[in-house]
């Protein structure tokens, strides 16, 4: 029988390549998402950092603040692809009901999730490297080599909590409530975290919020990549932070799908 | 010996207050082609979705292969088309095939699956742009790309046109020709006279009859012949005709059968004072409801 001699499951590694570029593919033919991926960052540094780039952050300081407000706008950029992209794609797949022929395929569920995580970090390391190109060439920014590797890595870095608040949303809310919970939820937080405005020039009680904002924690760790003071206590308090927000919002995540898979399959 | 190809036995599921399948058990065995007929709401989706393991049962149990439905080996050997599911809009159809491809272990050629399913003119469309029929084509092309041994086909023909229709069948036809098995749901009888070598029929989520296609026809394909009757009429008037199921409330008379003329012709022999009397042909609805009624009786 000619079924004896072929492998009974197609190999893993080719499954999750084709199916990480095309998730990427799909993600990024939807202009509404690549665009505002992409473009928004650049936009927000031209309008706030851009005027000011060379100038120190702070009397006297060697960091500028073009050097400061792209680490801000680095980590605003990557968390963007994460919660707003990603998680209202995927609450948009599921009220199409995508997920219904893919449970029939011999496509694990793990290989579904992984290409959905690494084309929205392909997609973030774009939106970094589009911002970095700015920031140098319109800004004027300078970091050094080891500055450089720094920033974008702990940007990076920081993202995969995000990854797993995107899968929590998207499997959470409804398509139409998508895009208005994430932005709810994202949005303020990106202020309460001070990406936008120092911490000092917002209310006081957003000082005793914000330590326990995720943002505000990768705010602190892409800060020190670029050599601006931090105000989080220390950077291995911000890195455990950091590593407890994605246990959380990874449990959260599953929770969510396990719930949504019960209620469809069951 | 192999394990059946599908293997249900005693299978009931409930949502809810639902009763949508109420233990039924039937095998399915290599290179057959079977369809399963029941109106709108008889749990033959529900069945598909337990063969495929994508609904678990209440009780009793499925196998695929002999497997657990949901182990990606048995997973590995099928082909689904599932009403209602989407796919990625953004997605080039050849993109898509490809992709799905990737998941079987010997898949067709992207392009082979793409010709079967009549799309050549449409490879490069973005799967948003696709028109119904082209879509429902889509999915026929994402079934057989896995070069899968059992296609899982839950009404694959809704939203076409005649013509569609026509060439959709004809290219099912032609995998099954390549032995293949093939399990679809319908709710037209026609389609599955013409595809299928055994009907399974289900109603109100239960089993009422499992047999050739030419059977079941003779059993539903049949007229109507409705009459009242003057005077003293039981079921010892309609001895000896060729009915396939009667039905006698006071003196209004409701039988079922596939030579109507004679019926009606033996009935004034006999001398019955037939009033109001008509003759139509049974839609499926009633055939099963007479089905139904007939193997309570038997």
């Amino acid at each position: 029988m000619a079924t004896a001699t072929r492998p009974a499951t197609a190999p893993l590694g080719p499954m999750l390549f084709k199916q990480s570029r095309a998730e990427f593919i799909k993600m990024f033919r939807v202009p509404a998402f690549s665009a505002t991926s992409i473009i928004l960052p650049l936009i927000f540094f031209a309008f706030i950092g851009l005027g000011q780039a060379k100038d120190p952050l702070y009397p006297h300081a060697t960091v500028t603040f073009g050097a400061y407000f792209l680490a801000s706008m680095a980590l605003y950029g990557v968390a963007n692809v994460m919660v707003l992209g990603f998680g209202i794609s995927i609450a948009n797949e599921r009220g199409q009901k995508q997920d219904l022929l893919m449970q029939a395929t011999p496509l694990p569920a793990p290989v579904y999730f992984a290409a959905k995580a690494i084309s929205a970090l392909v997609i973030a390391a774009l939106a970094l490297l589009a911002l970095s190109l700015f920031a140098t060439f319109a800004g004027g920014v300078q970091l050094t080599a080891s500055q450089w590797v720094t920033l974008l890595s702990r940007a990076m870095i920081c993202s995969i909590p995000f990854i797993g608040l995107g899968f929590a949303l998207g499997y959470i809310s409804s398509p139409n409530s998508a895009p208005a919970i994430a932005n709810l939820v994202y949005l303020p937080t990106a202020f309460a975290s001070g990406l936008f405005f120092p911490l000092r020039f917002l209310p006081d009680f957003l000082h005793n919020v914000a330590p326990y904002l995720p943002l505000y924690r990768g705010a602190q760790l892409v800060w020190d990549a670029v050599g601006a003071p931090t105000e989080g206590g220390s950077i291995a308090r911000d890195w455990t932070y950091m590593a407890a927000f994605t246990i959380g919002f990874f449990f959260l995540a599953f929770r969510a799908y396990r719930r949504d898979q019960g209620r469809k399959f069951n | 010996m192999a394990a059946p190809t599908v293997q249900i036995e005693h299978v009931s599921k409930r949502y809810g207050h639902v009763q949508a399948l109420d233990d039924v058990s039937f095998q399915i065995e290599p290179g057959e082609v079977v369809a399963m007929l029941g109106p709108n709401g008889a749990g033959k989706t529900t069945s598909i979705s337990i063969m495929l393991g994508t609904r678990k049962p209440t009780t009793g149990t499925a196998r695929l292969f002999g497997l657990n439905p949901r182990d990606l080996k048995a997973r590995s050997r099928i082909g689904v088309m599932l009403q209602d599911s989407g796919i990625p809009g953004m997605l080039r159809v050849s993109e898509i095939v490809s992709l799905f491809a990737a998941y079987y272990p010997a898949p067709l050629p992207a392009g082979e699956a793409i010709a079967m399913a009549g799309l050549q003119d449409k490879a490069a469309s973005l799967v948003k742009d696709l028109s119904g029929g082209q879509r429902q084509r889509l999915y026929l092309a994402l079934a057989v790309c896995g070069n899968p041994d059992v296609l899982f086909l839950d009404e694959p023909t809704v939203g076409m046109d005649v013509e569609g229709r026509r060439n959709f069948l004809i290219e099912i036809g032609k995998y099954a020709a390549r032995g293949r098995t093939i399990v679809l749901t319908t709710h037209y009888l026609e389609e599955a006279d013409e595809l299928a070598t055994r009907v399974i029929v289900i109603d109100k989520g239960r089993l009422i009859a499992d047999s050739t296609p030419a059977q079941i026809k003779a059993r539903v394909a049949g007229k109507h012949v409705v009459f009242t009757a003057a005077g003293e009429f039981g079921q010892a008037d309609l001895e000896g005709l060729p009915l396939t199921a009667s039905h006698i409330e006071d003196h209004r008379v409701r039988l079922l059968t596939n030579e109507p003329e004679a019926v009606v012709r033996e009935l004034f022999r006999r001398g019955v004072d037939l009033h109001n009397l008509e003759v139509g042909g049974a839609d499926l609805e009633e055939a099963f409801v007479s089905m139904t009624h007939h193997e309570a009786g038997s």
